[in-house]
């Protein structure tokens, strides 16, 4: 291995973890003696090293969810003492590094609890409720080919840099986990919102706010009741003005659509 | 000696599959061969579509893609993913941008010009009709990418804006502030969701492809495991088209996302798929350098940074412990404008990391030590925020300086960046010919898991754009070829074919789980990663690559009698046990690189070998600057294609020789 000069600063925390054996277990916490933790590394670079150690001692690694480790794909989750992604504002779990940490802490770490989002194992859960809303309309309907010129229709830039804000979720989960109703109010929005708020999005603005509230109800979220948990927990910053604008969307759809 | 159970069983499907490197490139003026092709090519009409079953492996921006397109065609198609969404794919990571050549700015852009730059970019080691038709379809990727709703910059008229990027002098890059790949992932992804509610997809999210089913030479079929349950299950179709993304993380530590594998790949390359130049692997020149020994990954700052920022390092080996401020400017060297002053701190990847290796190694690095050695240079926006303002900064890279500075600790507005070179991308995968078809018939290659249009090196932007060129425009158009020429739906997963890939996948499991020894996966991983890294990667010697030789065996060996797999989960969630499988094949895949690396004389792009490169001589005599890339077009302008024997240590070498029409082959300067 490359020595690493000077010696980083060394962090010795308990650990409290959420061990579930799958969806019908019940689950509980389990203690971990966590000396060593070098503050440079990311929270689930921490999570590696423990799993090392465990499976050095013949034990069962922590089961986490994870992927691109630079905050944009949305795979990563976890509850940190009671806060989705963490301390950190606007920060994933796999952007959290130790240095937000002291020596001495107790940490608790816990999956993303919702209904709709049911544990695989330990701190991993299913979330392909999610998927299931996007498939209800969180799309503009063009065939490939079929596309126009692009610079056909001009879009004034503060609209596509509204449209890019609501673009910009990535789809975690944090909103939900952190809404006491399990409400998926902020996802949606955003998605509806940055298309319905796009000329190419008006053809399907009515079935899209429609389908995309009806399929969140049907995946089992709850419902919105204007808390703003979920925009404290963003890590991407999605304003909850999003919600309102899915509203009046959803209204008037909704009216459109008994008119018709 | 210890090894996996299945490797002869393997190689004795291959027996009948042709090991020809035929390009099948259309005839006619290079401007005319895509055009020429699609006439040529047979139709499957809408009634007859519905019968057949494509498989798409992959769901980043090539398999997204394919599989959307496909399905508004109207073929069934089944589509798989080792993430839990779609939207997930590490085509999501993509800060920079996306080439196309629509001369938005009048600069002088054509479909011409954006061909010439990627055959230069590529070192002169693409296949130039595939290139050709790249930059043709680049047009169109935006306008369909724009009517999804992605939402690209625009200019304060609301038409499309652009910036320049590496390796280029035209502004021809498309953009979504630094989340260029996740803007154009969720359109692919959106179009898929479409597809799933509407069309003929069926999703397969945690599903891992474990093995490729050959039947009669052609391939018809996959085995998966389902992550979730642990299931083992067959998936049978006409034809299989991987977009599976590159092999990066062989050497552990890349840009790559942790789950990024060349297993499905590899499976093919074992069941007779030739793989092509798995030794051009890109070396990116701005990521975020290692901070210790846990370090689990590395991140890309965007290539984009270097319009703005300047590169420079101190001047005296004694400056490199100072803070970057109390260095005087005239103590200072900007190596990259020094050296190259025409492209400055835009020269093309490969050169600048080449650069910022060479004066780490002088001594002049700065940051922390890391064996040794201060594996760092400053990218300096001091400047920029001067002449701009902070504001203008912050709107073109702020996402970027957060995610630096949530990394590191340190404001890029007060202090430089620090950055250096680390794996990014792989140029060599899959041999494809022209229809992006293997040479086992029916197995179709796209994205960054072929080898096809990046040559020894991928320009800046152009990674996108080729998965989504892939996707959305050629394989739908290219594959009625091969499916014209089959029954539909002759093969079912009852077939002896799928018998013996199930039990060949299985036993590789047990045989997984049944070692129990001393060593986790990731200490496996490691070990051979950084031998990677400091024998196959940014710089290559004989010795180097021999000495890698000589231990990878061992470390196979090691790892099929001495890894420890959590035996907890045998038919349930095991991320230790998907890893495990994973590592297996990037420990015969190294060995692959390495001998690729080692056969191939000369130096090219992304494959620097240190004993080519030009000498002072050379310099007088103006074939080339000291110290640059010393191509032989003589002896390699060629396609390695590399057959499976059975025995991973010789694979058997076939070539595709490259011929340039088009585009002279020149010294690639970029002074």
């Amino acid at each position: 291995m490359v020595s690493i000069k000077g010696q980083p600063n060394l962090l010795h925390l308990t650990l409290k973890i959420w061990r579930q054996d799958g969806p019908d277990d019940k689950g509980h916490f389990v203690d971990i003696d966590a000396p060593g933790i070098p503050t440079s590394a990311s929270f689930l670079e921490m999570l590696d090293i423990i799993n090392e150690r465990l499976i050095g001692e013949g034990k069962d690694p922590v089961a986490f969810d994870h992927d691109c480790r630079e905050g944009i794909c949305g795979m990563c989750s976890l509850v940190i003492n009671g806060v989705a992604h963490g301390p950190e504002k606007a920060t994933t779990t796999c952007q959290l590094h130790m240095r937000s940490f002291k020596d001495g802490d107790t940490i608790h770490i816990e999956p993303f609890r919702a209904k709709a989002f049911p544990v695989i194992k330990d701190l991993a859960v299913d979330r392909s409720a999610f998927d299931s809303i996007i498939r209800g309309g969180g799309y503009i309907s063009v065939r490939t080919g079929a596309a126009p010129e692009a610079n056909n229709t001009p879009i004034p830039k503060p609209v596509a840099d509204a449209a890019f804000d609501a673009a910009a979720c990535i789809g975690c989960g944090a909103c939900v986990a952190a809404c006491k109703n399990a409400s998926a109010m902020l996802f949606v929005a955003a998605k509806a919102g940055q298309l319905n708020s796009l000329p190419q999005g008006q053809a399907e603005r009515t079935a899209r706010s429609l389908g995309m509230v009806q399929a969140m109800d049907k995946a089992g979220f709850g419902n919105c009741t204007n808390q703003y948990e979920c925009e404290a927990a963003c890590p991407k910053e999605i304003d909850r003005s999003w919600i309102t604008r899915l509203n009046r969307s959803y209204t008037a759809a909704f009216a459109r659509k008994s008119l018709l | 000696m210890a090894t996996e159970p299945d490797q002869m069983a393997a190689h004795s499907a291959s027996q009948e599959i042709p090991m020809t490197m035929n390009s099948a490139i259309p005839e006619g003026p290079m401007a005319e061969k895509w055009t020429r092709h699609k006439m040529a090519s047979k139709l499957i009409n809408p009634k007859n579509k519905r019968k057949y079953k494509v498989i798409v492996v992959g769901s980043g921006l090539a398999g997204g893609s394919a599989a959307a397109s496909l399905s508004e065609l109207g073929y069934q198609v089944e589509c798989f993913c080792y993430q839990d969404s779609p939207r997930r794919a590490h085509s999501i990571a993509a800060q920079g941008g996306i080439n196309a050549a629509k001369n938005y700015q009048n600069d002088g852009d054509s479909v011409h010009r954006l061909f010439y730059d990627t055959v230069k970019g590529g070192d002169f080691r693409s296949r130039e009709a595939n290139v050709h038709r790249l930059a043709e379809v680049s047009v169109d990727i935006i306008d369909q990418c724009v009517a999804q709703g992605v939402p690209f910059a625009r200019e304060y008229g609301g038409l499309l804006a652009n910036r320049s990027f590496g390796g280029a002098q035209v502004s021809r890059t498309f953009y979504a502030r630094g989340q260029t790949g996740q803007q154009l992932l969720l359109g692919a992804y959106s179009a898929l969701c479409k597809e799933i509610e509407h069309g003929n997809v069926t999703m397969h999210p945690r599903t891992e492809m474990l093995d490729l089913v050959v039947v009669d030479g052609q391939a018809k079929g996959i085995i998966c495991r389902n992550l979730k349950t642990g299931a083992i299950t067959r998936h049978a179709a006409d034809a299989v088209c991987l977009a599976t993304g590159g092999y990066g993380n062989v050497f552990f530590l890349s840009t790559n996302a942790m789950g990024c594998n060349v297993m499905a790949a590899f499976r093919a390359h074992r069941r007779g798929a030739l793989f092509s130049n798995p030794c051009y692997t890109q070396i990116h020149p701005t990521c975020i350098p290692r901070s210790g020994d846990y370090q689990s990954k590395l991140t890309l700052m965007s290539e984009s940074l270097r319009n703005d920022g300047r590169v420079w390092v101190p001047k005296n080996k004694e400056d490199s412990q100072k803070a970057p401020g109390d260095i005087p400017e005239e103590d200072r060297d900007y190596y990259l404008e020094r050296k190259y002053p025409s492209f400055g701190n835009l020269a093309p990847r490969d050169i600048s990391s080449r650069a910022a290796k060479e004066v780490c190694d002088e001594g002049r690095g700065v940051g922390p030590e890391v064996g040794g050695v201060r594996q760092g240079v400053y990218l300096d926006f001091a400047e920029a925020i001067n002449q701009f303002g902070q504001a203008t900064i912050e709107e073109r890279y702020g996402n970027l300086f957060e995610m630096y500075q949530r990394i590191t600790g340190e404001s890029p507005y007060e202090l430089p960046m620090r950055i250096y070179p680390a794996v990014h991308y792989t140029m060599g995968g899959l041999w494809v010919d022209y229809n992006l078809m293997s040479n086992l018939p029916g197995l179709h290659v796209l994205g960054e898991a072929n080898f096809s249009d990046h040559g020894a090196n991928r320009l800046g932007a152009s990674a996108l754009m080729q998965g989504l060129a892939d996707g959305y425009f050629v394989a739908p158009a290219t594959l009625p070829n091969y499916l014209a020429t089959q029954k539909p739906g002759s093969v079912t997963t009852d077939h002896a074919a799928f018998e013996e890939a199930e039990k060949a996948v299985t036993e590789r499991l047990e045989k997984l789980l049944s070692i129990q020894g001393d060593r986790s996966v990731d200490s496996f991983h490691r070990e051979v990663g950084l031998l990677c890294w400091d024998n196959c990667g940014m710089e290559r010697t004989k010795e180097g690559l021999e000495d890698a030789l000589a231990k990878i065996p061992k470390i196979r060996e090691e790892f099929w009698s001495n890894v420890r797999v959590p035996k907890s989960g045998v038919s349930s969630f095991n991320p230790e046990l998907e890893k495990a499988g994973r590592v297996a094949d990037f420990i015969d895949f190294a060995e692959l690189m390495c001998i690729d690396a080692l056969h191939r004389e000369e130096s090219c792009g992304g494959h620097f070998r240190a004993e080519h490169q030009y000498t002072e001589e050379d310099q007088k005599d103006g074939l080339g600057e000291v110290g640059e890339a010393k191509r032989n077009d003589e002896n390699f302008a060629y396609v390695a294609g590399w057959e499976h024997t059975g025995d991973p240590s010789h694979p058997r070498l076939h070539k595709e020789n490259l011929e340039f029409e088009e585009v002279k082959l020149a010294v690639r300067s970029y002074k």
